[in-house]
């Protein structure tokens, strides 16, 4: 998935002048292709965080649409300021793709994790924030970026995730994505957490509970317009993403029913990360393990809210 | 000080009178080097404030924008009375300037630290498309504790950034006291030579001195240049100059405003 957004900036900086790209100090080779065509549209700019977002901005004013890449969690919480003033305040189309959001740098610790970075970067005016669920899709979205007027918040995972999205999804920014039709529940996911739902859907159909599979890569501005086509045609609803249960994906549909159709909140139940710095190393998968993310968790949360019903 | 020295500070006055509040030290200390950069450096047109080829102007410490919203009243991108709207809920002049509200402001300031690295961009902008346009951004003192500044710099001298220059409003003055007591920035130049810049100091308040070092910008061709710009906090008023009481008052009353009119006879 980081690869393929890389070499998606690399292709539309070939197809369009404005595409600048800016690291801060990435692993060798990083766009080496890009760097020799294009010398003056490719800086790595050094363990700078909040300068580089001040310089894509200044960049951005300028008419350029600069793509900024580090480690998700210094491209957040480090220059969150400079993302606040700079990009949103004064809503700049800069790009942030974001390294190994949730879970992906386990064995680094804490430190290295961005498992609230939708809650930050969504208490944003002006920003959008998007989670791709494969590769596939991350070359669709992309090619959508160029244009989109205001700051993008991109969360990338490890890479090699399993190709769930198919072509005739499409991709329009802000509209959610059915990718397995709701029979009695619903989980509405984000990034790759649809691959776990679409697990847990097929592993529940087993027991006789259709479930579907709302894959909302755009977390904000949510898609308002899905959850109302199809909340209220449900029985039971679990969001799930790799991130702390405040504040994000689940929070933003809650949020959604609070203000539009509160009688449908009962239905909704959310699965995240738990509030506390990770305690374990470990690997993604183990780690996610430890928090109680899981197809089997999914599932029993779902038999209880369908039961429930 | 002369009368347009004098003239300028009584709108800033005027303003501070009708908001009630605002950082008279901190503008004060200004006004000399942002009426020699706008009346004999600058290239600008302010009923075409986006005209493309206009030099950018970054006030990065933008809670002294009083002064600089004095000067683009006195260049016609505002009109003069709208100084009087500082702060009111409706005004497009609040405590610290707001880029697209505001005609003329190039960037949105107040939080410390975030102008010189949008310098830096801009800069980097006209660079890439050899544009002749030249951005300046003046940085305060105490603004220049922040490490985004020094991140900045450090960009700034890599790309060779010529087409920018920094000025330093060197007060000596903070909000809680003086920047010796608070965050020595001494040696401040052999900091700036040190970071890749070109380096001059300056009388901030002496308008000859300062028209002359404009002149022979850029300082080199092959580097970015800071200006270090010797001033006084509070400049024009002898019950403030130089202290951090006047970096920011609110509740203004009618016989500190009266006191200032006293000096602008």
């Amino acid at each position: 998935m980081r690869k393929t957004s890389l070499d998606c900036v690399y292709e539309l900086a070939k197809r369009d002048g404005r595409v600048i790209f800016i690291g801060s100090d990435l692993g060798p080779g990083v766009l080496d292709q890009m760097k020799t065509e294009m010398p003056d549209r490719f800086f790595m700019e050094g363990v700078s965080e909040q300068h580089v977002i001040g310089m894509a901005a200044g960049l951005a004013m300028e008419g350029f649409v600069p793509y900024v890449n580090t480690i998700a969690t210094f491209l957040t919480r480090r220059c969150y300021e400079q993302v606040a003033l700079d990009l949103c305040l004064q809503d700049l189309p800069v790009r942030l793709i974001a390294n190994g959001g949730g879970a992906v740098y386990a064995p680094l610790g804490p430190t290295h994790l961005a498992v609230e970075d939708f809650a930050i970067m969504r208490a944003l005016p002006n920003m959008t924030v998007v989670a791709p669920c494969d590769a596939d899709e991350m070359r669709r979205f992309m090619a959508k970026t160029v244009d989109w007027p205001h700051p993008i918040y991109i969360r990338l995972a490890k890479g090699g995730d399993g190709i769930v999205s198919q072509e005739r999804h499409g991709f329009e920014i802000g509209k959610a994505i059915m990718l397995r039709e709701p029979g009695a529940g619903l989980f509405i996911t984000t990034g790759v957490m649809a691959q776990l739902a679409l697990r847990a859907a097929e592993q529940l159909s087993k027991e006789g509970l259709a479930c579907g599979v709302l894959h909302v890569h755009t977390v904000k501005p949510l898609d308002h317009a899905a959850l109302h086509a199809w909340l209220p045609n449900v029985h039971g609803v679990v969001t799930v993403e790799e991130h702390t249960r405040i504040g994000g994906l689940g929070s933003a549909v809650l949020e959604c029913c609070n203000d539009e159709m509160p009688e449908q909140a009962f239905k909704v139940r959310r699965i995240g990360i738990p509030d506390r710095f990770a305690d374990r190393y470990g690997s993604q998968n183990s780690l996610l393990g430890h928090w109680g993310i899981t197809v089997d968790s999914l599932c029993s949360t779902m038999r209880k809210q369908l039961r429930e019903d | 000080m002369d009368r347009r020295s004098k003239q300028l500070r009584k709108l800033i006055v005027q303003a501070l009178e009708s908001g009630g509040r605002g950082h008279l030290g901190s503008s004060m200390s200004l006004v000399e080097i942002l009426r020699v950069l706008y009346d004999s450096y600058l290239r600008y047109q302010p009923a075409n404030p986006n005209w493309p080829d206009r030099d950018r102007l970054i006030l990065s410490k933008g809670h002294g924008c009083l002064a600089l919203y004095a000067l683009l009243a006195d260049k016609g991108f505002l009109k003069e009375d709208e100084m009087l709207t500082f702060c009111k809920q409706d005004s497009r002049l609040g405590g610290h300037p707001e880029r697209g509200k505001i005609p003329g402001v190039e960037a949105t300031t107040g939080a410390l630290g975030h102008g010189l690295p949008m310098g830096v961009g801009m800069a980097l902008a006209g660079k890439i498309r050899h544009q002749k346009h030249r951005v300046v951004v003046i940085v305060g003192d105490g603004e220049i504790n922040e490490g985004s500044i020094w991140e900045a710099a450090m960009s700034a001298a890599k790309h060779k950034l010529a087409n920018l220059t920094v000025l330093v409003d060197y007060n000596k003055v903070q909000s809680y006291g003086s920047t010796r007591e608070v965050l020595d920035l001494e040696p401040l130049a052999d900091k700036w030579l040190s970071f890749g810049f070109e380096v001059e100091e300056v009388d901030g308040h002496d308008v000859k001195a300062l028209e002359q070092l404009t002149r022979r910008f850029p300082l080199n061709s092959g580097k970015p240049a800071a200006v270090i710009c010797h001033t006084i906090k509070g400049k024009g008023f002898p019950f403030a100059e130089g202290k951090s009481e006047w970096h920011h008052k609110s509740g203004l009353k009618p016989e500190e405003i009266a006191a200032m009119y006293e000096y602008l006879i």
